[in-house]
């Protein structure tokens, strides 16, 4: 198991509402559901896992690359084999058209100590990929437009 | 343009590497000064194949870029198939100055990135005089680790994949998307375990911290350049290793990350330009 500690003391490179990086967040089964090719390079993945916001993160079901449910936690004794929360600052950086160094990357956000990542990572790192470009698909909807 | 044939010439070097006959796959193009080219950790030479048809560096350098053994079109020492592959800073070290002296090459320029880079350094520390100039790019005395390697060699983890996937996050946002796709295809097709066994003289063998002060650059320039979105070697590392070296020059490359010369490479060309005309400037005064 790998932890880190999400540091909430950082100042945030981009300004941002909380309330847009969550909006942001919930738009993500949809941008996925219009994404054939991300979904086809997840075609072998079935996960539980936790993903989202650090103040406000979700409990997704994986099956075969598509988000078949996604539920705001907490949600009673639910389990998930892992979990990546990242601070409101970190994910409205990470969605910038052209997101400041050091916040571009998931690995670059636990890092600098901004994000952390918990749990079973085998089913997180057999699709490192898919998750990076999953939790990116704001960048794409035009997020950056917003700061 | 169909029939085109690159001025990019490919050959085989036997090279005696710690008593041992290596076979090593060179490409090289240019006359003049000798430049060899070092790839990253994981991949090959072909990340510098930009740099090699460069009409304007290759009229006053000749460019080399040579597959490391265990790399792209070098294999394996006979002896060593089927042993856990692990560079050292020894290793390495010989293996460069094998090389060079192998091909004949006088007081070559060294160019290296990443673990390329690093191990530039170690030339500048201990083999100074036998080189014109080093360029470090992505380098510095030590960087902290961000995962862990047993990830990229284990039966259950496809290895091209995960590799690729976390190198991914060191190519800058938004440059040409096929040098993304290009980069990312040489850690896909990195032997198993090659990639480990480089970090293992990153992570654990090759730390300078502490030998660094000892470079002296006007025995050998030395150039450091990194890009600013290289979170693994960061712009800090690599400032933070140049102060520490009296006369070292120290560059930080914006709209680059960890794979300068094949991420984008006509980005990277406005910045190590300088750099070859500086090393030209140097052998005319």
């Amino acid at each position: 198991m790998e932890s880190e500690r999400i540091r909430q003391d950082h100042g945030s490179p981009v300004p941002f509402k909380p309330e847009t990086v969550t909006a942001a967040f919930k738009t993500i089964p949809d941008l996925l559901a219009r994404d054939e090719a991300l979904i086809a390079r997840g075609r072998s993945l079935d996960v539980d896992c936790q993903l989202g916001p650090s103040t406000q993160p979700f409990h997704l079901a994986i099956r075969a690359g598509r988000i078949v449910d996604m539920i705001p936690a907490p949600v009673l004794m639910r389990s998930w084999r892992f979990s990546y929360r990242a601070t409101p600052a970190a994910f409205a950086a990470h969605w910038q058209k052209m997101p400041p160094a050091g916040w571009h990357d998931l690995l670059a956000l636990t890092k600098r100590g901004q994000a952390t990542l918990e749990g079973d990572l085998h089913p997180f790192m057999t699709h490192l990929q898919y998750f990076k470009d999953l939790l990116a698909l704001p960048r794409r909807n035009g997020f950056g437009g917003l700061s | 343009m169909s029939g085109f044939i690159e001025p990019i010439v490919g050959r085989y070097l036997h090279v005696e590497i710690e008593g041992e006959i290596n076979r090593i796959y060179f490409e090289e193009n240019g006359s003049g000064i000798p430049l060899v080219c070092l790839h990253t950790a994981g991949s090959d030479a072909r990340q510098w194949r930009h740099l090699l048809v460069d009409d304007e560096f290759t009229r006053d350098f000749r460019v080399i870029a040579f597959d490391m053994p265990w790399h792209g079109k070098s294999n394996p020492p006979d002896s060593q198939y089927g042993s856990e592959y692990r560079l050292t800073t020894a290793s390495y070290t010989a293996t460069i100055r094998a090389f060079c002296n192998a091909l004949g090459l006088d007081r070559p320029v060294v160019m290296g990135c990443s673990i390329g880079g690093r191990i530039v350094l170690n030339l500048a520390i201990e083999h100074a005089r036998e080189f014109r100039a080093l360029v470090g790019l992505e380098a510095a005395d030590f960087q902290q680790p961000w995962y862990d390697t047993a990830w990229l060699n284990r039966p259950d983890v496809h290895g091209g994949e995960v590799c690729a996937a976390l190198v991914s996050g060191l190519i800058a946002p938004n440059g040409p998307e096929v040098a993304r796709h290009e980069t990312l295809w040489g850690y896909k097709q990195g032997g198993p375990g090659i990639f480990k066994g480089d970090l293992y003289f990153y992570r654990v063998d090759g730390d300078l911290r502490g030998r660094t002060g000892n470079i002296d650059v006007n025995a050998c320039p030395l150039y450091l350049l990194t890009g600013e979105y290289d979170f693994s070697c960061t712009p800090e590392d690599t400032l933070r290793t140049a102060a520490g070296i009296p006369g070292a020059k120290a560059t930080v490359m914006e709209r680059l990350g960890h794979f300068p010369m094949s991420e984008n490479p006509e980005q990277f060309r406005r910045y190590i330009a300088p750099v070859l005309q500086d090393i030209l400037d140097k052998q005319r005064l």
